[in-house]
């Protein structure tokens, strides 16, 4: 008898469970976090933390095995759950090791990247709310950060996650990423934030050190080059962000304070309120073109203070605090977003544009597919059992593209193993 | 106690002969000076890889350590007091100067291989007592890095240069192809943007993660996981190797120092360092120095007097409280009556003091049974007859925390944040409750650097520039060592007036 899973909440403890023993890609799951076929310190010195209904929440659980791990998940059936660094103990044996013996060691490099920071800027929705719309935030961010982690930082293996409701994660596998200590966590989050400053601070780009009109570094300048198109895209056709009076005033707030200019534009914005924003950063760069020739100064100021306005509107908001420490905790990847009921998959960041949140599939649905899929297969007798059941749902193109991953991280991880077996030969 | 020094004590003489061959390769290669230093100690600068393995007294293992120690806490109380850059630095070479002086190789008449020893076992017996905790660690890397970035930039440019080449970092330089690819990057990211700048700079590739405050602050091109750091900018370079460096060593120190059990002798004093680092103690011993000897007997009567003139806050509120409810507990007549003997109160004296502050509220029969014993006790008239040393700032801060009813203890660790304000705002009227310097003070509390406080409440009430603190921008860390500079500077303003008054008559008389 199918069971009648889409009256039930997005995530009921029933649908969590058969989530967790038919659904859940263990094996690609584990080597993912292990880089290595035997359970190495990554895996079995990992902390893991579930959050239980009633929100307990259970700190400090490591595990042996992918099996043991499969087991008390499906034992312990959680609403979600978190991953941590790689301890130098393990952290299931936390009580009867010294004070200050636990310490964290190795962990992916992670970044949080929600809507809810996009709030001030975005037109069409708020608050928890997410559209196709304004996902396009979240897509310009993934490229910028994509392009600088990678061209930049010389990092290869970034997984983007979708976080299941309204953000996005990465979690970058290089070794030489597991290895950063917090100090460098921090040196690397700090280079690459940009946006900064409380609700109460205007202009939240300052990037030019002391002075106004300074030269952007040469990483933040590339971004900028390829935020220019989004910005057009985004913020003047499709968000339409400075249509209204809040809107433009927003703009005018952080460009420098130019009576005349200023005064000007707000003039001729309140006379005619029906101008599009695209009309209005036209007036703007009418307005500070025309200081080319007379003020120098000032037109050079305005042409870095649109750059920044530019950066404010696009660039990405991370939250920082989640990639500086090591023992942050993250949800995993392949979790289900209990608000939602969405898995959390793995996103194309080549793709992104075309993700649609919308089309996520949630665990209602995978089952439902499930048992479509048994009653056909009821109907041909003698056709094989498929070892993975999640290839028989919509899933199954998601963890295709994490086992892809995960494939690649391995082989690096296995030319780096036996690269260093080599030079222990030659001694 | 005493070991007689063998023949590893002459640096010469090593038993390793490539090493010394190596070493004097080395040597020659600079052509220093002869008679300068040895081989041992070719550079003024070290990075200290290698163990010192010379036999050495325990009394020499105690007092180097002790004073790198001061000069280390002292960099680190520098450090918590937000003052200027160059401020920092020239108190930092001016303190090290006293207590740790290198000189470089050009120097006369100075023994260097005696300093160079000293320096280096001082810095491996505090690896010793530093390594136990993660906490005590980073805090002995920062005040070391502090330390040898200091020496560096005052190190001699040539000498410095050798001591680079002698490390064998193997930093990677960016050729010129490369250079001419990266141009407009690397210019963006120099100060001087002019051409000829560009020119003659010349760049070092890294992975980006061995230069982390460069990165931090977007001062290098980064590309592919490398940071191009700019020859001016080694100095960052040669700190993270450091620091690198000693942070492993002191790791495998922590692995192996359970297996040091050999030895009774040394467990004692390694503690010990370590736990006055903790309090922030540069000199803990306090002497009844010459200045408080010169200054005289102080009397009962003048207790007052000086008590609201010179007397620290620990002090002020204990002996405020006396006057108060006449009477104390315990440890505080303890601290309190040490505390009167370090500043020259002889035993009769204290007894009259100790009789008149108890006032009415106790009969004689009762002082005398009960109270004068114990304070000809800690004059040393009584039982063991040990005179007891007045109380540091770390013995205040760690030992017999204060109970319920209790007044002892230093206000800026064992007060509620609120009291404290109260407290000085009512006590000091150069304090104001709302002042941005009680928010300095209250700031240094919350982040347990209650001498840096304390000696920014010494500044304040003394209309001193912040940062000099007891001269030579010493911390308190002795109450003693308060009143004996306030009572210094009072004397040093008297003697103005006096000057100026006997400037005055012979004027008139003229």
């Amino acid at each position: 008898m199918p069971i009648p899973v889409r009256d039930d909440p997005p995530s009921s403890p029933q649908v969590m469970n058969a989530f967790y023993r038919r659904l859940f890609p263990y094996r690609p799951f584990f080597l993912w976090l292990n880089q290595d076929q035997v359970p190495s310190k990554l895996f079995t010195h990992r902390e893991f933390a579930f959050t239980l209904a009633g929100d307990v929440y259970i700190r400090y659980n490591s595990f042996h095995t992918s099996d043991e791990f499969k087991k008390e998940l499906i034992r312990l059936n959680p609403s979600r759950f978190e991953i941590g660094p790689q301890y130098s103990a393990r952290p299931r044996d936390r009580k009867t090791l010294a004070a200050g013996a636990l310490q964290p060691q190795r962990r992916e490099l992670v970044f949080d990247i929600d809507m809810t920071d996009y709030d001030e800027i975005r037109t069409c929705c708020t608050d928890k709310k997410i559209c196709k719309r304004c996902w396009g935030y979240i897509a310009a961010a993934v490229k910028v950060l994509d392009h600088a982690l990678r061209e930049s930082f010389g990092f290869k293996h970034l997984l983007w996650v979708y976080s299941g409701r309204r953000g996005i994660h990465c979690w970058i596998s290089d070794p030489a990423a597991l290895d950063l200590n917090d100090d460098q966590r921090k040196s690397l989050v700090t280079f690459l934030e940009v946006i900064k400053g409380g609700k109460e601070q205007a202009k939240k780009v300052n990037v030019r050190g002391n002075k106004d009109d300074a030269d952007l570094h040469p990483v933040l300048n590339e971004a900028l080059e390829n935020l220019k198109m989004e910005f057009v895209k985004l913020v003047l056709h499709d968000q339409d962000c400075f249509a209204t009076e809040r809107g433009w005033e927003a703009l005018l707030s952080i460009l420098p304070q130019d009576r005349e200019v200023i005064g000007n534009l707000r003039r001729e914005w309140q006379s005619d309120p029906t101008r599009s924003s695209v009309d209005k950063w036209g007036d703007l760069q009418q307005a500070v073109g025309g200081l080319k020739k007379n003020n120098q100064l000032l037109f050079r100021k305005y042409e870095k203070a649109m750059q920044d306005v530019i950066l404010q509107y696009t660039y990405p908001r991370i939250d920082a605090e989640v990639s500086k420490h090591r023992n942050h905790l993250l949800k995993a990847p392949f979790c289900v977003h209990p608000g939602t009921g969405r898995v959390c998959v793995p996103v194309n960041p080549d793709l992104v544009d075309d993700f649609d949140p919308d089309t996520v599939p949630t665990v209602g649905e995978l089952l439902s597919e499930l048992d479509r899929a048994a009653a056909m297969e009821n109907g041909e007798a003698g056709s094989q059992r498929r070892t993975e059941e999640y290839e028989q749902t919509s899933l199954k193109p998601y963890v295709e593209m994490f086992e892809k991953h995960v494939a690649a991280v391995l082989r690096d991880s296995r030319g780096a193993k036996r690269a260093a077996k080599q030079e222990s030969m030659d001694f | 106690m005493f070991r007689p020094s063998t023949r590893h004590n002459i640096p010469s003489s090593s038993t390793n002969p490539a090493l010394e061959v190596k070493v004097n390769k080395r040597q020659s290669g600079i052509g220093a000076n002869p008679a300068g230093p040895s081989t041992r100690y070719p550079y003024r600068l070290n990075f200290y890889e290698t163990p010192p393995t010379l036999d050495i007294t325990l009394e020499e293992f105690e007092t180097f350590a002790i004073s790198r120690l001061r000069v280390l806490s002292q960099i680190e109380a520098l450090s918590h007091r937000s003052l200027p850059y160059a401020q920092v630095q020239s108190s930092i070479t001016n303190y090290t100067k006293t207590h740790l002086n290198l000189s470089s190789n050009t120097a006369r008449n100075v023994n260097l291989d005696e300093e160079r020893r000293r320096d280096e076992i001082g810095h491996w017996v505090l690896r010793l007592s530093f390594c136990r905790s993660p906490d005590l660690r980073a805090r002995f890397v920062r005040s070391e890095v502090a330390l040898f970035k200091n020496r560096f930039e005052t190190d001699d440019v040539n000498e410095r240069s050798s001591f680079l080449k002698s490390l064998q970092l193997d930093w990677q330089v960016v050729d010129e192809n490369e250079k001419m690819r990266y141009e407009k990057e690397l210019k963006l990211c120099m100060w001087e943007k002019k051409d000829e700048a560009f020119k003659n700079e010349s760049w070092f590739k890294v992975p980006w993660h061995t230069v982390p405050d460069l990165v931090g602050s977007r001062k290098v091109y980064i590309r592919a996981g490398m940071a191009y750091v700019p020859q001016s900018l080694q100095i960052s370079l040669v700190l993270q190797a450091f620091a690198s460096r000693l942070e492993k060593a002191l790791e495998l120190t922590a692995k192996n120092l359970p297996r040091l059990d050999e030895d009774d002798r040394l467990g004692p004093v390694i503690d010990h360092l370590a736990s006055s680092f903790l309090s922030g103690v540069a000199s803990s011993d306090y002497q009844s120095s010459d200045s408080a000897a010169a200054q005289g007997v102080v009397t009962a009567e003048m207790v007052d007097d000086v008590a609201r003139k010179h007397f620290p806050p620990c002090m002020r509120n204990l002996y405020d409280r006396l006057k108060r409810d006449h009477h104390l507990k315990h440890f505080g007549r303890l601290q309190l009556g040490l505390f009167l003997k370090g500043i020259g109160l002889p035993l009769d004296e204290a007894v009259v003091f100790w009789r008149r502050m108890y006032g009415a509220t106790m009969s004689d029969d009762k002082f005398n049974k009960e109270y004068k014993y114990n304070i000809r006790h800690s004059y040393g008239q009584e039982g063991k007859r040990t005179n007891y040393p007045p109380k540091s700032c770390q013995q205040i801060l760690t030992q017999n925390q204060p109970g319920t009813q209790d007044s002892h203890g230093c206000p800026f660790r064992h007060f509620s944040p609120d009291n404290l304000s109260a407290f000085l705002s009512s006590t000091y009227p150069q304090i104001d409750r709302g002042s941005s310097e009680m928010r300095d003070i209250l700031d240094s509390v919350k982040a347990t650097h209650y001498h840096v406080a304390c000696t920014r409440v010494f500044e304040l009430t003394h209309g001193i520039k912040k940062g000099e603190g007891l001269g030579g921008s010493e911390s308190v860390a002795h109450p003693n060592k308060w009143t004996d500079r306030s009572r210094e500077l009072e004397r040093e303003v008297v003697e103005r007036i006096k000057k100026k008054e006997d400037s005055d008559e012979m004027m008139i008389d003229q």
